[in-house]
This record gives structure tokens, sequence and C-alpha cells, in this order.
């Protein structure tokens, strides 16, 4: 099996970008990543999207992102696995590479969600549900992860004040990332009184509406080698996936998904946690980057809200989580997101993230969820 | 979205009747019913219906709802544990949802839960309120 290594990293500004339409923003950062590989025909395209259906009454995503990249005969697949599908596009990228079927595969993750309004865009994210016994009753993704939180405080006395600083925190990373769709730091103070969305969740606490794309290419190691540019090496993999329904997991206080697939992936690098310098992780919302910290085995069950207001995961702390600014700042193209995890972390790899730089990262870690955890992909990188 | 009527036609059981399935080899209920028991790979189930009675396990007050319940804000939505030991989320209703507490006693009630536009089905199912021990 070959090693792979990314070559080429790209993506859009993210926001709600009313002049660009689905296929022009896929192009765009898929364009992007091609010039920073320095490639201009690649072997094998992977779109990883959630649903070009309800979002934008597009189907067959791979053909399109193919023709219109210019890339018309490579075999083009699309992905899917909710708001871990970008996640899911760069795994699906790195076996077409490991196998040898591809030497320059490219990975784009994409979701243009303002071409809908909010309850349609809120009804399009609920089908990632088990429709018809949570979606159909009403409940909506901040609602799922609302009913985790208040589990999740009430077993391990998680504060409010902890949840905020989870966006407090990842804001202040984003104020330094010009792709990011709320670059500005926000307060304390202005999380905990925004506008209540699900009881304890408030509109700061969740991530938005977003409208982004972002690709990366991959190689084998020995081709990155070759190529006399920076490259980072995928070392690790781990994908996992639990019940459709929130109600049906023994602990909702717990994302055993992603303790699976993290472990999966840390075996597969002969790593453990305390190997990792940093990590992207999915921040849907504030209670899931708390869990999530807990579910690496960066903290012990119930210490992810204390550790947060310690400083922990903070930009300049001992394991500094979203450097990005997470999905809270940077926003959520849920199709995307996995993509861009990784773009971060092979910025950062590579030194090149200029205020947001995390001194001597050597090793990164990104964690993708779908639904209200029913999958996780998780991803280590090293710089070489 | 406006679906064809089988589409929910065929949820009769468990929306109307809250009929489970239960394990013929490890006694495991499952609901929705299930074809392949999860816990023992058994593949032969009897249908129970189950009581509609349990306790809140946690809960969420929904206040920015998606198309279709934008009429009901703020309503409640919480995962029941059911007297039968099992899971169940749906809205909680006939309440004031401020002072739900986790713990609280419900029983389910058939309600009407959503309709497929002005000229859709109506879509019946179960919700839970107090439970007054009437």
């Amino acid at each position: 099996m070959n090693e792979v290594a990314i070559i080429g990293v790209g993506m859009t500004k993210w926001g709600e970008l009313w002049e660009k339409s689905l296929r022009d923003i896929s192009v765009e950062a898929a364009l992007k990543c091609l010039d920073d590989a320095g490639v201009d025909k690649v072997d094998s395209i992977t779109v990883g999207t959630m649903s070009g259906g309800l979002f934008n009454a597009q189907e067959h995503l791979g053909s399109l992102v193919a023709d219109y990249l210019g890339q018309r005969f490579v075999p083009a697949t699309r992905v899917e696995s909710a708001c871990a599908s970008g996640g899911l596009a760069v795994k699906t990228a790195c076996m077409e590479v490991a196998s040898g079927l591809s030497q320059y595969a490219l990975a784009v993750g994409v979701e243009k969600m303002t071409d809908v309004d909010g309850g349609d865009a809120t009804f399009a994210l609920a089908t990632a549900s088990d429709y018809d016994y949570e979606a159909f009753h009403g409940i909506t993704f901040p609602g799922l992860y609302a009913l985790m939180a208040v589990a999740h405080m009430k077993k391990y006395g998680t504060s409010l004040e902890q949840l905020a600083q989870v966006s407090v925190k990842n804001h202040h990373n984003g104020s330094l990332n010009p792709h990011a769709q709320f670059p500005f730091a926000v307060t304390l103070d202005q999380v905990m009184t925004s506008t209540m969305v699900a009881d304890p969740l408030r509109l700061l606490h969740c991530s938005p509406i977003t409208d982004g794309s972002a690709a990366v290419l991959l190689v084998p190691l020995a081709v990155a080698k070759k190529m006399n540019k920076p490259y980072a090496v995928i070392t690790g993999i781990g994908h996992a996936s639990d019940t459709i329904a929130l109600c049906q997991r023994k602990d909702i206080a717990k994302l055993e998904v992603v303790e699976v697939a993290a472990q999966r992936a840390l075996k597969m690098a002969g790593k453990t946690i305390r190997d990792i310098d940093f990590a992207e992780v999915h921040d849907c919302f504030s209670i899931a980057e708390i869990m999530v910290m807990e579910a690496l085995g960066v903290v012990e069950p119930g210490q992810g809200g204390p550790a947060t207001i310690n400083g922990l995961t903070a930009l300049d702390g001992d394991f500094p989580i979203n450097p990005s600014g997470g999905l809270k700042s940077k926003g959520h193209p849920v199709g995307a997101t996995g993509v861009a995890q990784v773009v971060e972390a092979v910025i950062q790899l590579r030194g090149q993230a200029g205020p947001r730089q995390i001194k001597n990262a050597r090793t990164a870690l990104t964690q993708n969820m779908g639904g209200s955890g029913a999958s996780s992909i998780i991803h280590i990188l090293e710089a070489r | 979205m406006a679906m064809h009527v089988a589409r929910n036609w065929r949820e009769t059981p468990e929306r109307y009747r809250m009929e489970a399935a239960k394990c013929k080899k490890c006694a495991a209920i499952h609901f929705p019913a299930r074809i392949i028991c999860p816990e023992c790979q058994g593949r032969e189930f009897a249908t129970v219906r189950l009581s509609g009675k349990g306790e809140l396990a946690t809960f969420t007050i929904i206040r920015v709802a998606p198309t279709g319940f934008g009429d009901l804000i703020p309503y409640a939505v919480g995962i029941v544990k059911m007297d039968e030991g099992i899971h169940v989320m749906a809205q909680i209703v006939d309440c004031n949802p401020e002072e739900l507490k986790i713990g609280n006693r419900v029983v389910s009630q058939f309600r009407r839960i959503n309709q497929e536009g002005k000229t859709g089905m109506i879509l019946y199912g179960y919700k839970f309120v107090p439970d007054l021990g009437l």
C-alpha cells in the first residue's frame, strides 16, 4: 500500500456567497489547490457534499465538478456522510492513492447552503438525523446537541460559562483567519446573552449556515518527495459509525463514535493522543468540542469544560484545538468542513498559518463528525 | 416536503400504536422494530406494544424550528426512558416547558404532529404529556 502525502491545499473565503454558485465555489477551491500543488491534471476526483439535492436541487456533483474544473472523463465520485462528508472525501481520495488506482487524487468538499431559506436549511440538516424518529418530531440539530449538553451538564456539572468559553476561544482564533465567515472576537457576555436557539444552546454556541468549499490534492509519498514542495503525510485514518438515533446510545453524554475512530487512527499512526501537537475538531456546537476532547482522550470524561476555561485548548495552550476558528467562527458548509480541517492542519504543519501559527507543529489530528455522532472520520497528519 | 401517502402510511404501527419488536433470542426490545437484533443478531421477534409510560431523561426547548413547526415554538422535545427500559424521543406537551425537570413522569398520547404543506397529509403520532396518574 502506498504511503499518501498531501501536496496541495485550497479553499474559498467562507460566508454567505450570494454572487457565487455551487459550481463556482467548488471549482475555485479546487483550482487554488491544483495551483498550490503545481498540477493541472488529476487521475480522480472525490466530492464530499451532504445534500446538493436539498440545498440546490443539484445532485451528481462528481460530474458537475469534474466538468467545470476542465477535467472531463476523469473518474469522479460523490461521497456522503452528512456533516462528515468532507472527511470521507479525504479518506476516499487517500484510498485511491494508497491502492495505486490514482497518482493525483483530488478531494473537494463543498456545501452551498444559502440557496434556500433558514427553515428549509434547518430541514435539510435535520435529514442527517433518524428522520422518522427524530426530525419527524420537530427536533433540530441544535436541539439534538442541546439534549447532549443537558445530559453532560447533569452528569459532570459542565457549566454554561464553560460552554460559552469554547465559542470565545474559537472566535479569537477565527479573528486571525482571513477565510473565516465571522473573523471577529466575541466576549463571554455576548455568548451568554445571545438569542436562545435550543436550551441551553444559544446562537453563539452554534455554527452558522455557510457557503464554502475546500480542496486537497493527494499523491503517493514517493511522488511528493520529487515535487520540491512542502507536504504532509497522512499516517492515520480512523472511521466509525454509531446508531443513527441519539436516544438509542447507552450514554448520550459521551461520543463513543469519536472514541472508537480516534483509537483506530492513533493505532494506525503508531501514536498516542500525547503525541499530537494540535487538533481541528468538529465544534458544530460548543458542547460538541467539549465532548470530542473527552472522547479523543485529551482530558478525562467531564473535564472538557474546566480544561477549556483553564486555557488548555487555546492557541498558546498545551493542546490547541481549532486554530482555524473551528466551525463556530470559520463557518460550517457541511460537506466542506472535513476537507477544510485537513487544509488547516497542512497549513499549520507547513508553518504558513501566520498570526495563528502553532509553534513547533509537527503532528496534527482532524476530527469530522456526522449527525449527532452517528459517524466520525479522523485523520492524523505529520510534517516530514 | 410532500411525499407519497405510503411514505407515512407504512409507519402506522409505530406512530399510532407504539409497536416495538422484542427479540425472541435475547429479549431486547427495539423501537422502532428491526429486522436483525444488534445485540445478538437474532432474526425472530414478537410484536409488543409499549406502555407509553416513562420518565424524562433529557430535554430541550426548541426556539428556532424547522419548516412546518414554526407555529409551535417554543416547544419541548425530550428523550423519555420508557418503563420497558428503552429510550424514545418525542415532543413533551400540555406543560410549561420552562418548568419541566429531568425525572418527570410522562405518558404518551396520540396527537397531530405536522402537516405536509397546505394541501398535504396531516401527520399523526405520539407526544408525551405529564403523567397525572389519570
